[in-house]
C-alpha cells in the first residue's frame, strides 16, 4: 500500500492529501475548543449521540438498498430515495384511516405493523417494477445509460406520486403509545427513538442474516461476484436481481414508516435528501458492502448530530447547524481522499480488480 | 429592446394618425407598451407558491387576487382580466425560475408576487429587465424596499408590511406582555427569516431583553433535536423562529422533547400562520404565538370579503395575506385605469414605465387592509400587527385564529 502510493505521487495527489490534512487539523482543533469550554454537559453529549443514531439507522437502512443494487448490477439506482418516499406516503393513509376510527389508540402496536407491511409492500413493488420495466431493458447497455434511466425513473415517481397524492404534505398521526420517554439511569431516550434504533437493528442484522445465511442470499453473493458463472452453475440470474430490488424495497419501506415516525411529515419530495445521505453512507462504507451501508449510515448519522456542537462551535463558526450537510459532504470527501474504497470497502475492491 | 422600440416607433405612427381623428394618442413609454384588441384580455400573472409545504402562504394570497377580479366584475377599462400563473416553490430558484418565465410572455401586463422574500430577491430584477411591474401581496423582508436595494428593483411594490415593523412587535409583546428576559431564535437561511430575526433581536436588546444564542437551520432539515438542544444550553425562556411550514413544524413538534426546553414560549411570524403548519405542527401547536396582520383592524370591506371567501372556496381564509392579494391586485387595476390609453378601434395601450410610475403614485387608495401609500421604494402598506394565540380548537378543526391575543 505504502510503496503503491509512493511510486504514484503526483502533485494532485499531494495537494489532496494537504487539503485533507488541513481539514482533519480543523476538526481536531475545534473539538479540542469545544470541550475545553464545556459548554454542554455530558448528558447533553449522550442526547447528541442518540439523536444521531435514531438518525444514522434509517440512513443505514435506506443505503443497503443502494450498496445491494451496487454489489449486482454495479450501477448506483437514484430512483431508490423514490422507493423510501413511496412506502410511508402510501401507508399514511392507512395510519390516517385507523386514527380517525379510532383504531391506533385501542391497538397502537397491530395498526403499526398494519402501517409497516403497507409501506414495505408499496415499496417493493415499486421497487420491483422499476427493475423489470426501467432497469432490466437496459442490463447490457453502456453504464451510463442505466444511470440516466434511474434520474429519469426518479423523477417519474416523484411526479407520479405528486400526481396521486396531491404537492402538499401530509402529517402523521401522534401514538400515545410511542409519546414520552425511557429511562437507563442517566440516559433519556424517546421512545420512538427506541423504536427506530431497535427496530432497523434487527431488520439489518435479519438481512445480513438472510445474505450471508440462507441459500437465496448465498445465490445472491454467488451473482454479485460473477453472472456468467452463477448462471452456469444453474441459478437464475434476473430472479436474483429482482430479489436485490425487493429486499432493498422492504428495506427503504421501513426505513420510510420509521422516518415518519420521527419526523411526521411526509411529501412526494421526500426522499431527495434522505436518499442523497444514504448514498453517501453506501460510499462511505465502501460501496457494495452490506456491512459496510450499516456502518456508513449509522456514522454519517452521528457525525450529523454530534458535528456541529462538536467542532464547528468550537473554531466560532456563527449558527454551525445550518451546516450539517456540509460537514455531512466533507466527511464523504475525507474517506474519498484517504480511503477510496470507503471504510470497509477494500476487501471488495481488490476481488472485483 | 430592440423589438420594443420597433413595437414603439408603429404605436407612435399608430398614434399619430388617431391623434388627427382627435381622440387620445396611444402613449410613447420608454420601456415599451402592451397593446391589447378590443375583444383580447388583459393578462396578469401571479408568481406565488401554490404547491409543495408552503402553498397554504400562496393559494391564500392568489385568492384574494381572484376575488378582487370578481369584484371588479372581471373587467377593466372593457377587457376581461385573465390570470395565469407559476409556481416559485418559497425559494430562490423557483422564483427566479418563475420570473424567468413571466419575463419571456410579452403579453403581460403586471404582475402578482411573490410571496417569501427570497422568491422576490432574484425574481424582481428579472421582470423588471422585461418591464414588468409586480405587486407582492406577501414579501416582508426589509431589504426588498430598501434605499440600498439598488435601481434593479425599481419596478418592485408591496402590499404586505416591512418586517421592521413586524419584527418591533414580536419583541414588544415578548418584554411588555409576557414579560421574558431573554430569548432565542432561529433562521433558515432565508432572507426573510434572518432579516426578521434580526430585527427582533435588535428590538429584544433595545427594550432590556438578553438574546442568549441566534441559530440557523437549513430549510430542508428535519432533526431539530441537536439545535435546539445547543439553544437550551443558553437556558433562554422565550423562542422565536420566523421561518416556514416544513422547517417550523418539526421546531415546533420536536421543541417539548429536548432537555430544559419545556417551558419555553414559542413564537413564530406570519409566514408558519396557516393552517398548513396546524397541520405540520398538530397539537403541539397549541399555546403558541403568531405575529400577523391584524385583521380586526382591516378596513370595513373585510368582513364582507371574507363572507364572498367562503362562499366561493368553502372555507376561511387560511393564511395571513389574502387581503394584500385582493389590495395588490385592485392597485394594479387602479393603476392600468389611470393610465390605459383606449384606440378608436377598442384597442387598449399601457405603457409599461407609466403602468409602473402610477403605481409608485399610489396614495391614500382605501384596500382592504387600511390607506395604501406607496413610498419612493414601494412600500405601500399600513402596516397593523397583532399577535395571534394558537387554541386547541384552531389546530383540530384546522382554521386560523381571528382574534388578536396582543394588543
Amino acid at each position: 500500500m505504502l510503496r503503491r502510493f509512493t511510486e504514484h505521487k503526483t502533485a494532485t495527489d499531494l495537494i489532496m492529501w494537504g487539503l485533507g490534512a488541513v481539514l482533519l487539523g480543523l476538526i481536531v482543533w475545534g473539538s479540542a475548543a469545544t470541550l475545553i469550554k464545556g459548554v454542554y454537559s455530558g448528558r447533553q453529549w449522550l442526547d447528541f449521540v442518540i439523536f444521531g443514531l435514531a438518525q444514522g439507522s434509517i440512513y443505514a437502512l435506506i443505503a443497503m438498498g443502494y450498496t445491494m443494487v451496487y454489489g449486482v448490477l454495479r450501477m448506483i439506482n437514484f430512483a431508490h430515495s423514490e422507493v423510501f418516499m413511496s412506502g410511508p406516503f402510501t401507508a399514511y393513509y392507512v395510519a390516517a384511516a385507523f386514527y380517525q376510527n379510532g383504531f391506533l389508540e385501542s391497538h397502537p402496536f397491530l395498526s403499526l405493523i398494519v402501517v409497516f407491511l403497507v409501506s414495505m409492500l408499496t415499496a417493493v413493488l415499486i421497487a420491483f417494477l422499476l427493475e423489470r420495466i426501467a432497469y432490466r431493458p437496459l442490463r447490457n447497455a453502456p453504464r451510463l445509460v442505466p444511470l440516466i434511466t434511474a434520474i429519469g425513473a426518479s423523477f417519474f415517481l416523484q411526479y407520479m406520486f405528486r400526481g396521486f397524492f396531491g404537492s402538499g404534505f401530509q402529517a402523521y398521526p401522534v401514538i400515545e403509545a410511542l409519546e414520552g420517554h425511557f429511562h437507563f439511569g442517566p440516559v433519556r431516550v424517546l421512545k420512538f427513538q427506541a423504536l427506530v434504533i431497535v427496530a432497523a437493528a434487527v431488520l439489518m442484522v435479519a438481512l445480513y442474516q438472510f445474505v450471508q445465511r440462507s441459500r437465496l442470499g448465498k445465490a445472491l453473493r454467488s451473482v454479485s461476484e460473477d453472472k456468467e458463472a452463477s448462471a452456469l452453475m444453474g441459478i437464475d440470474v434476473d430472479r436474483m436481481i429482482s430479489m436485490t430490488f425487493i429486499i432493498g424495497g422492504a428495506a427503504a419501506g421501513a426505513a420510510g414508516v420509521l422516518y415518519a415516525l420521527m419526523f411526521k411529515q411526509v411529501h412526494f419530495f421526500m426522499g431527495f435528501i434522505p436518499g442523497l445521505k444514504a448514498f453517501t453512507a453506501a460510499v462511505l462504507g465502501g460501496i457494495g458492502n452490506i456491512p459496510g451501508a450499516m456502518l456508513g449510515g449509522i456514522f454519517l448519522g452521528l457525525v450529523e448530530s454530534v458535528g456541529p456542537s462538536l467542532f464547528l462551535d468550537g473554531l466560532g463558526i456563527v449558527a454551525p447547524f445550518q451546516l450539517k450537510d456540509a460537514i455531512a459532504f466533507t466527511m464523504l470527501v475525507l474517506v474519498l481522499i484517504f480511503r477510496p474504497t470507503g471504510i470497509l470497502g477494500e476487501r471488495l475492491a481488490v476481488k472485483k480488480a | 429592446m430592440k423589438r420594443g422600440t420597433l413595437l414603439c416607433s408603429t404605436l407612435t405612427l399608430g398614434a399619430a394618425l388617431a391623434a388627427s381623428t382627435a381622440l387620445a394618442a396611444a402613449p410613447k413609454d420608454p420601456l415599451g407598451v402592451v397593446s391589447i384588441k378590443g375583444n383580447q384580455p388583459i393578462h396578469v400573472a401571479y408568481w406565488m407558491v401554490v404547491a409543495g409545504p408552503d402553498a397554504s402562504l400562496g393559494i391564500d394570497t392568489r385568492r384574494g387576487v381572484e376575488l378582487a377580479i370578481e369584484a371588479k366584475g372581471g373587467k377593466v377599462l372593457g377587457h376581461a382580466v385573465k390570470l395565469t400563473g407559476q409556481d416559485t416553490g418559497c425559494n430562490a430558484e423557483g422564483g427566479q425560475a418563475a420570473a424567468t418565465k413571466l419575463a419571456s410572455d410579452p403579453t403581460i401586463v403586471a404582475a402578482i408576487g411573490s410571496n417569501c422574500s427570497s422568491e422576490a430577491k432574484p425574481g424582481a430584477p428579472i421582470l423588471w429587465k422585461a418591464g414588468i411591474a409586480t405587486v407582492s401581496p406577501s414579501n416582508t423582508a426589509p431589504y426588498l424596499t430598501d434605499a440600498k436595494r439598488g435601481p434593479e428593483y425599481n419596478g418592485y411594490l408591496r402590499t404586505a408590511h416591512n418586517d421592521k415593523v413586524q419584527g418591533a412587535v414580536a419583541a414588544q409583546f415578548a418584554i411588555k406582555k409576557l414579560g421574558v428576559k431573554s430569548a432565542a431564535t432561529i433562521h433558515d437561511g432565508s432572507v426573510y427569516a434572518e432579516q426578521l430575526q434580526a430585527v427582533f433581536a435588535e428590538e429584544f436588546k433595545k427594550l432590556g431583553g438578553k438574546i442568549t444564542s441566534q441559530e440557523a437551520v437549513a430549510p430542508t432539515d428535519t432533526d431539530m433535536r441537536p439545535v435546539l438542544t445547543k439553544i437550551a444550553t443558553g437556558k433562554p425562556e422565550f423562542l422565536y423562529y420566523p421561518i416556514f411550514v416544513a422547517a417550523g413544524g418539526h421546531v415546533t413538534r420536536q421543541v417539548k422533547e429536548v432537555a430544559g426546553m419545556e417551558k419555553v414560549a414559542l413564537m413564530g411570524a406570519d409566514g408558519i400562520f396557516s393552517t398548513d403548519f396546524y397541520k405540520a405542527a398538530g397539537t403541539t401547536a397549541v399555546g403558541m404565538y403568531h405575529s400577523s396582520p391584524d385583521f380586526s383592524a382591516f378596513g370595513g370591506g373585510y368582513k364582507d370579503f371574507v363572507a364572498k371567501h367562503e362562499k366561493k372556496y368553502g372555507e376561511k381564509p387560511i393564511s395571513a395575506f389574502h387581503a394584500h392579494g385582493y389590495d395588490a391586485a385592485m392597485m394594479i387595476f387602479a393603476a392600468i385605469e389611470k393610465v390605459g390609453v383606449k384606440d378608436k378601434d377598442g384597442t387598449l395601450h399601457v405603457g409599461r414605465q407609466a403602468l409602473r410610475d402610477a403605481l409608485y403614485a399610489t396614495k391614500g387608495m382605501a384596500g382592504l387592509t387600511g390607506t395604501l401609500n406607496c413610498n419612493e421604494f414601494g412600500d405601500c402598506a399600513d402596516p397593523k400587527i397583532a399577535v395571534y394565540q394558537t387554541t386547541e380548537e384552531n389546530v383540530k378543526k384546522l382554521n386560523m385564529p381571528t382574534k388578536p391575543f396582543w394588543p
